[in-house]
């Protein structure tokens, strides 16, 4: 019998472009609750869904109770008895507490001896049990919809508890609980770790790792870089495991220079409680402010609560002294701001469409005669200056856009924004999924646009990136800022260290 | 370049395009047990015919490219056809629904019938848009609505008696018999379209909105004053159709353009309008509807009972569609 619950070794995985996991290793102890760790894209996540059988292996082996398994769906996972909470809760809120638990797995029973129906009795007094265990006392039969984001979680887990795991792994549960509400989590991991359940935990927050596990796993690039003992680590020691990365020389040489304050952001604050607040930031023009911060801190809605796509309770935006007023896109755009989106597919191509159609879309009222019809060999000029200038790489103009690799993709929808001559240019995670190449080039027209004086707010989630683009790094964590470094003394510790600054951290954490 | 012709692409012309052809090689197949097929009537009737229905399609395809729909355009149709003939009547005849009524110009109610089916199309594009009900709900509710006030109108009874001059605008043509007004009139509404479609922001941003509502959004587009005006298009179009269709018929009831909208979804369809949206050329519609029409004519010709022709188009209709989305899902 082999000491570990569940083990998994050499696991490779290779995405188109990406070599998520590079020989990754894992291994868990029954009863006991192990962090998986890393920066954002380390491949935690894509660990994980390897071993609950969403992703197919490349290579590896995975070793249950000291038998090699081969797991090849979620629903076999859950047979073996691990179970996972993702991050984004996937519940049917419309439907009672019991049903989101037995969903697809409906005790049964027999009307008349041969109809088989729902035992309904059954799965009631099932799920009140299950609940008493996660310690919450609500009706098995509340419409799920009722209750908090908390609640829904241990339900989640009661889902876990439910199928009898032996393994649960749980994907950033305390992203968006309250301070109390962790605590009440951490009451239900302890009663299953007593129960010699093996608990996969993997977070950013350094004070709940030090505090709740007992072995802390570090990944780094796809790469395993080692595991230890909970007790003897120090925020610090983790820290530098996690970006512990050579820069090599990725990024163009900077010529830029940041001049006046240009674009004054104040006071900023969602509608949403959870999501940004109070951020006041100024950009200069020709500079680029890198913005960093770990998944969840809300980066991306606040450029798109700048941008008039998320709505704001308060706040100011102003450019060189005057006040913008911003409820929707066209307002931005209208008043000289562009937004890259993070979800290119999502949000920014129009896939079915032409090259030509795709990068002239936000800028058509340039290219009529008359005022009405559209000069199509304009457009096709507007298409080849982009070509040439950036080497976006189409075999025509009118090749459709979801054809094209993802940098061409991003360079196209990158012309279509500077065809409107934009004075602030809002990038979010501007070179996601792209191959190493056309990264290059990206940073290149980056660094070129803040030459020619734009101002250029960089989100981005590879600490390379940021440090090696930025003049100015701000730092956001849970909504807010959480403070500003200096290009040139920008590093992987220190920006971590703000990014890691929760509000609602218990106070041993200093 | 060029294109190597070789198996493979034959075979996948032929399925990207296998109900044009399969309809097609039916028409040869009938006109060589039929003369008649070729007939100068049965062609200006198979023109007169493709030119209302494309008319209506026209319309409809706006919806469609935007993924939506639009279940209320054969209603108003018919509430067009009934408006034009009342208004249309003879001063003589003796059901006259108003029978005081002055002998009103003919663009005028022409206009008049636009306008109402174009303020209709707005309230759907009002309703899909600001609102957010689905299309397929927002204009279903408007076709029953229309349905029922025009109904309550015109009492359901049939309307006759319409001035010569209304009815010459159907029965007269251009140079030659084949070429029917309304063939003409549908030629010129075709060019409009295309130009509209393919010449300016209107179209630009109605493509972009059925390619990736929420990216057009972000790229600065108004989503929702350009869904207003694409259903407002399209209700102006069924206006337009109405008017035609009462003064081709010689008359109309409450039941003119009945599952018209239908029909003209089904020619889109065949024709190449995605119903993922973003895709969808006004020469395809005219092809779609035209193969449609063919389809008809060819199950007529062919001796094969009318009931049973509403079992082939609905054939054709959901293979058509299913052709559609396997070009998509091959993509994936």
């Amino acid at each position: 019998m082999s000491e570990y619950r569940l083990e998994m070794r050499g696991v490779v995985k290779q995405f188109p472009g990406v070599k998520a996991l590079d020989h990754a290793q894992l291994k868990l102890r029954p009863g006991t609750v192990h962090a998986l760790m890393g920066e954002n894209g380390a491949g935690k996540s894509t660990l994980m869904k390897c071993m609950f059988g969403i992703y197919k292996m490349d290579e590896g082996e995975i070793y249950y109770e000291g038998k090699k398994v081969n797991i090849t769906d979620p629903l076999q996972a859950l047979d073996m008895g691990i179970a996972m909470v993702h991050q984004e809760l996937q519940p049917v809120p419309e439907r009672s507490v019991a049903e989101n638990i037995y969903i697809g797995r409906y005790p049964m029973k027999k009307l008349l001896g041969f109809i088989p129906v729902v035992d309904h009795q059954k799965m009631y007094d099932n799920t009140a049990a299950l609940l008493k265990k996660v310690r919450m006392n609500f009706d098995p039969k509340q419409r799920l919809g009722d209750l908090s984001v908390s609640q829904m979680q241990s339900v989640e887990i009661a889902k876990a508890v439910s199928a009898d795991c032996k393994v649960l792994i749980l994907d950033e549960p305390t992203s968006s609980l309250t301070a109390n509400e962790v605590e009440a989590l951490f009451r239900i991991i302890e009663d299953l770790k007593a129960e010699g359940v093996a608990i996969v935990y993997i977070s950013h927050k350094m004070d709940e790792i030090l505090r709740i596990s007992d072995e802390v796993t570090i990944m780094r690039d796809g790469k395993y870089i080692g595991t230890w003992e909970s007790k003897g680590l120090t925020t610090d020691k983790i820290i530098t495991q996690m970006v512990g990365r050579e820069l090599t020389n990725l990024f163009p040489k900077r010529n830029n220079v940041p001049g006046e304050v240009v674009f004054e952001v104040n006071d900023f604050t969602s509608i949403s409680p959870r999501s940004f607040r109070n951020c006041t930031f100024n950009v200069r023009k020709g500079e680029i402010l890198g913005v960093a911060g770990l998944v969840g801190a809300q980066r991306t809605e606040l450029m798109e609560g700048l941008f008039g796509i998320r709505l704001h309770s308060k706040g100011t935006i102003k450019y060189k002294g005057k006040e913008l007023k911003i409820t929707r896109p066209r307002d931005a755009i209208k008043q000289g701001i562009a937004l890259l989106t993070e979800d290119r597919r999502a949000t920014g191509i129009m896939g079915v469409l032409s090259v030509a159609d795709n990068i002239s879309i936000a800028s058509l009222d340039q290219y009529l005669d008359m005022g009405i019809v559209i000069n199509n060999k304009k457009i096709e000029q507007l298409v080849q200056d982009n070509v040439k200038k950036m080497s976006i790489k189409c075999p025509s103009s009118k090749t459709q856009i979801q054809s094209l690799s993802g940098g061409n993709m991003q360079k196209v929808l990158i012309g279509r924004w500077l065809a409107n001559n934009p004075d602030v240019l809002i990038l979010d995670e501007p070179t996601r999924g792209i191959d190493v190449g056309a990264k290059y080039e990206i940073y290149c027209i980056i660094e070129e646009l803040a030459r020619a004086g734009k101002s250029i707010i960089m989100i981005s989630s590879e600490m390379a990136e940021i440090i090696g683009m930025s003049d100015r790094v701000m730092v956001m964590c849970d909504g807010r800022i959480t403070g500003f470094i200096d290009g040139k003394d920008a590093n992987q510790e220190n920006i971590m260290h703000l990014a890691t600054q929760f509000e609602t951290a218990p106070s041993a954490a200093v | 370049m060029g294109k190597k012709l070789n198996a493979k692409a034959v075979t996948k012309w032929l399925s990207d395009n296998a109900i044009i052809v399969m309809i097609v090689l039916a028409a040869i197949f009938t006109s060589t047990q039929n003369k008649n097929f070729y007939s100068i009537n049965n062609i200006r009737n198979l023109l007169s015919n493709t030119a209302v229905r494309f008319i209506i399609a026209c319309g409809v395809s706006g919806c469609l490219i935007t993924k939506g729909t639009d279940l209320s355009a054969g209603r108003a149709v018919g509430l067009a056809a009934c408006l034009s003939g009342i208004l249309m009547q003879k001063a003589s005849y003796g059901d006259k629904f108003y029978p005081n009524l002055p002998e009103l110009p003919m663009i005028l109610v022409l206009l008049f019938v636009m306008a109402l089916c174009g303020l209709l199309g707005a309230v759907n594009g009002s309703v899909i848009s600001v609102l957010k009900v689905p299309p397929f709900i927002a204009t279903l509710g408007m076709q029953q609505l229309i349905y029922g006030a025009c109904l309550v109108y015109t009492g359901a009874i049939p309307i006759g008696g319409l001035r010569n001059d209304y009815t010459g605008l159907a029965t007269g043509y251009v140079g030659t018999r084949m070429l029917s007004n309304l063939t003409v009139i549908a030629i010129v509404i075709g060019l409009f379209m295309w130009f509209l479609y393919n010449k300016t922001r209107y179209g630009k941003y109605m493509y972009a909105i059925g390619g990736n509502e929420n990216a057009a959004e972000v790229a600065g587009i108004n989503v929702t004053r350009s869904k207003i005006l694409i259903y407002m298009l399209a209700g102006l179009a069924y206006g337009l159709t109405g008017f035609l269709v009462c003064a081709k018929s010689g008359g109309c009831s409450v039941n003119t353009g009945m599952g018209w909208e239908l029909e003209a979804i089904a020619g889109c369809t065949i024709g190449g309008v995605s119903v993922n949206g973003g895709v969808g050329k006004i020469t395809g519609i005219l092809i779609g509807v035209l193969v449609f029409e063919v389809l008809k004519i060819v199950l007529q010709f062919l001796g094969v009972e009318s009931s049973y022709t509403y079992i082939a188009q609905g054939l054709v209709i959901i293979i058509a569609v299913a052709l559609d989305l396997r070009k998509y899902l091959a993509k994936k």
